[in-house]
């Protein structure tokens, strides 16, 4: 039983990482029915502008708090510009050409980035400096929770609460609302529809770093091809919650997370990859709006 | 019996009832209208009948036999054709293409016999084309044949859609504002094309138009739905007088 | 040649099968020309070129004329090369030995009927596949498809992987456990001539009148549903066809490779094929052969560069869908008079795209 829960508890911080690169999924797929293949890509860069701005500023030298923040607000100053770079040069251009054309875009992008971190950053994976020590700060009976899952945690629930206050409580985030709903009338109602979107992709874009340096804190390699896996996970969740909609992927990441961890500890871990893609082939099966998304029907 | 008959027919979206409690009939060669102010659920009772949507309640009936539960390929099969209120062409084929992909369903080849391109196969391919031709002829459109179907001016692409539905060679014929965007040339010679098309053919008619002279001028009777609801049903000057049909239309262009 | 149709009777119906006969001739040239020049480098890139138009033109059926968007396109080309990689290993020389030893059938046969049984095989085990994937997936829309074949791509691979009856993570070699029967086919000749037929059947299947359908199917699903075809069915025809000839490419692949591994069918080699599709232009059969042909042979020809072979890609695909989204031959068909006839006889005017 203690095991059980042990693995729930590192599902659960697994799931916060998830949660935050599948909103940047739902957010984009909301404002521009888009799958940003490239969004794992991002979540890749904030992890290696991670580990660069950390040597560069010796952040390791001083772990803690401060590095940390000091870590996560640039490279989610930076995620936020390369994503509004990534939705002006490859997406805006095709925002009227037929659904497939920026689907293919997309996984170009993707696999750009990619190949190009490959042999700009070497294909060799490098260690991210530890921001913080590990130590266990929580314990019930066998069950231990150290302060790395902690601070997922808690950055990945201050994160999640901020998105929700930004989208619910200001004019922006209204406007990417109507953006979402409907996007012609939107912008016949005067809505600046380029610049929400470009603040959609930053948003999104941000999370993704955010998720990046947070996991480079308890799995410090990273290396350029380590974004297409949590992307396509995180791209499973958000389905799993209801594509486009903001508590839709936050369930949908916990919950994968904890289907990952669960499957890899009792089942075998060459299956972990493979529990994402059932997951998926389920949801788009039986229920394809996911578990809070409502479906959306074609007007004949 | 009637060809085709609507006995309380409903459909419920969400808390929408888009249309209620719907009954009418349409006998075999007839020409019914089908009119009502926008958003009065009109397109919305074709869907039904081709079966793009299920309906809550009700009854449709095709000479008697229920259409309940059949896809719409099957309702086609059955002998009705539809054309649609926004063009739906296929645009990136050729005006000839568009009626040789619906002729596709009739060929007496399958899979393998075009696969191996026998005897069987060349003959019902001379036949196809020809049957395409002649539905060409029919509808004016012969010279723009190898034209791709978007490149088409908008009254040739109506009458492709009349064409590709013929190509089905249905019974019952629905037109969705088939007019539209039309000047009173092209709807003088429509209407033409239309009852002639009903006598050559022995078709029965049932149009969704907004024009009031151009649906006074061709049915025999016309049902009139507001807010999914039948609010009159009648010949076209008991229906002009209507004056609930009067108060529906209120505010609307009723150049009547 | 004239045209066939002013013949009389039996000339008519002979002129196909003659130039069939023709053609394997050229191809048997070829074959002999290319052994002399004793550069089995060269062969294997052939080959390669060969593997892929096989895969690009049986995508571009689902993708280019029917549009589906099937990311998963290299799961069918994996189970086609492991289905003939494990009957090679396990039961290849058996089965050679029955129909040499036991029907007292030529070498030549032999070899031959053997290879038109792993054809089979492959084709068949990838065929089955696009079922139990087209089934759930079909169903769904743009993106959704998309993602929904790329999961079963990967679960296909990943099920492979862990098979350790086929070599597991170590992958498997195609060796024959009688080296008197040779399960490999390295030739030029059987690998083109099953591209030419593979390339063949895509052209007989889309035009056509019945072929139609897939093009109407990609335009207009509700209006080709309302007008009497299932678009269910032929979006089915159009994926387990295409997954059958990737099963054929996988085929191709094994035996001429002589090793399979998992890795040689990744998410990576689907997007490959998309890459060959789009560059080529979706709803152009020539356009994919002359596009897979072209990206083979390139990082080939430029090894000095070949490190950048998968940046080239990105953005080839990011560029065409910019630039060129029709791609470099958009819907039309290199017309040569001969290429016309090979496709048997059948109405000309109308097919021109």
């Amino acid at each position: 039983m203690e095991a059980f829960l042990q693995q729930l508890v590192n599902g659960i911080a697994w799931g916060g990482i998830y949660a935050l690169i599948a909103l940047g999924y739902t957010m984009v797929y909301g404002v521009l029915k888009l799958i940003n293949f490239a969004h794992g890509e991002v979540y890749m860069m904030g992890a290696m502008s991670g580990y660069y701005s950390a040597r560069w500023l010796g952040l390791s030298e001083r772990p803690g708090a401060v590095s940390l923040l000091t870590a996560l607000g640039i490279a989610m100053a930076f995620c936020a510009a390369l994503g509004t770079a990534i939705e002006r040069v490859a997406y805006r251009p095709l925002r009227r050409a037929p659904r497939l054309a920026p689907l293919i875009t997309a996984i170009g992008v993707s696999l750009f980035f990619q190949n190009a971190g490959q042999l700009v950053f070497g294909a060799d994976p490098k260690v991210a400096p530890q921001l913080l020590e590990t130590r266990e700060i929580l314990r019930f009976g066998e069950v231990a929770v150290t302060n790395l899952q902690l601070v997922i945690l808690c950055v990945a629930g201050a994160l999640c609460a901020a998105l929700t206050f930004v989208v619910q409580r200001t004019r922006m985030g209204k406007a990417m609302r109507a953006v979402a709903f409907d996007r012609e009338t939107a912008a016949l109602m005067g809505v600046p529809i380029d610049r929400v979107i470009a603040f959609t992709f930053a948003l999104g874009s941000a999370l993704a770093a955010a998720a990046g340096i947070l996991v480079s804190l308890s799995n410090p390699k990273v290396d350029p091809l380590m974004g297409l896996m949590p992307g396509l996970k995180a791209f499973v969740a958000a389905v799993l919650g209801g594509i486009g909609s903001l508590p839709g992927a936050m369930l949908g990441g916990v919950l994968m997370g904890i289907a990952e961890t669960l499957v890899a500890g009792y089942l075998s871990s060459t299956y972990r990859d493979a529990i994402a893609f059932v997951i998926l082939i389920v949801i788009l099966v039986l229920r394809p709006a996911g578990l809070l998304g409502r479906a959306s029907k074609e007007k004949v | 019996m009637s060809l085709l008959a609507l006995d309380g027919v409903t459909i419920r979206f969400g808390g929408l009832t888009a249309v209620s409690e719907l009954s009418f009939a349409v006998e075999e060669g007839g020409l019914v209208g089908l009119i009502g102010p926008n958003g009065a659920g009109k397109t919305t009772v074709f869907n039904l009948i081709t079966g793009v949507y299920r309906p809550s309640a009700g009854r449709l009936l095709l000479d008697g036999r229920s259409l309940a539960g059949l896809p719409p390929w099957a309702i086609n099969r059955r002998g009705v054709a539809r054309t649609f209120q926004n063009i739906r062409l296929f645009g990136s084929l050729s005006v000839l293409d568009n009626l040789r992909a619906v002729l596709g369903r009739e060929l007496g080849y399958g899979f393998w016999g075009g696969l191996w391109r026998g005897a069987r196969f060349e003959a019902e391919e001379r036949r196809a084309a020809a049957r395409a031709r002649e539905l060409l002829e029919l509808l004016g459109l012969a010279e723009m044949a190898g034209e791709p179907a978007r490149a088409l001016p908008y009254g040739a692409q109506r009458r492709l859609e009349i064409a590709r539905a013929l190509a089905t060679r249905p019974r019952l014929l629905l037109l969705d504002e088939p007019a539209a965007g039309m000047n009173t040339q092209e709807k003088l010679e429509l209407r033409g094309l239309v009852a002639q098309l009903r006598r050559s053919l022995g078709l029965t008619l049932l149009l969704i138009e907004h024009d009031m002279r151009f649906v006074m001028g061709l049915c025999e009777r016309i049902v009139v739905l507001d807010h999914g609801v039948r609010i009159a049903e009648g010949s076209p000057e008991a229906i002009r007088r209507d004056p609930k049909v009067i108060e529906a239309y209120l505010g609307e262009d009723s150049a009547a | 040649m004239p045209a066939a149709r002013g013949l009389p009777g039996w000339r008519r119906a002979a002129a196909p099968w003659l130039r069939a006969a023709g053609l394997l001739l050229a191809l048997l040239a070829f074959d002999r020309a290319m052994d002399q020049l004793h550069n089995p480098y060269f062969t294997q890139v052939l080959v390669l070129v060969a593997v892929n138009v096989v895969l690009a033109v049986s995508l571009n059926l689902i993708l280019g004329f029917t549009g589906q968007f099937s990311l998963g396109h290299a799961g069918f080309f994996g189970i086609g090369m492991y289905v003939a990689a494990a009957i090679s290993v396990h039961a290849g020389a058996q089965i050679q030995a029955f129909l040499h030893e036991g029907l007292h059938l030529p070498l030549l046969a032999v070899r031959t009927l053997f290879f038109l049984l792993l054809l089979g095989a492959g084709a068949a085990a990838a065929a089955l596949a696009g079922v139990l994937v087209g089934l759930p997936s079909l169903r769904l829309q743009g993106d959704y498809l998309a993602i929904a074949t790329l999961g079963f791509g990967e679960i296909i691979r990943i099920v492979i992987l862990n098979i350790d009856a086929v070599g597991g993570a170590r992958g498997l070699s195609v060796v024959s456990s009688n080296p008197a029967y040779s399960v490999r086919y390295e030739g030029l000749f059987a690998v083109y001539a099953v591209t030419v037929a593979c390339i063949l059947l895509v052209a007989r299947l889309v035009y056509s009148t019945r072929g139609r359908a897939y093009l109407a199917v990609r335009d207009d699903e509700i209006a080709i549903e309302s007008l009497g075809t299932s678009p269910t069915r032929v979006k089915t025809e159009a994926f387990v066809v295409g997954a059958a000839l990737a099963g054929v490419a996988g085929v191709l692949f094994s035996q001429s490779q002589g090793y399979v591994h998992t890795n040689s069918f990744t998410f990576l080699r689907s997007v490959e094929a998309v890459a060959f599709v789009v560059l080529g232009g979706m709803g152009s059969i020539t356009g994919s052969i002359l596009a897979a042909a072209a990206l083979t042979v390139a990082p080939e020809l430029l090894r000095p560069v070949a490190d950048y072979r998968m940046v080239a890609y990105s953005l080839v695909l990011i560029g065409m869908m910019l630039l060129r989204p029709e791609g470099l031959f958009g819907t039309r068909e290199l017309t040569l008079g001969g290429l016309r006839r090979l496709l048997g006889r059948g109405p000309r005017a109308a097919e021109a795209p």
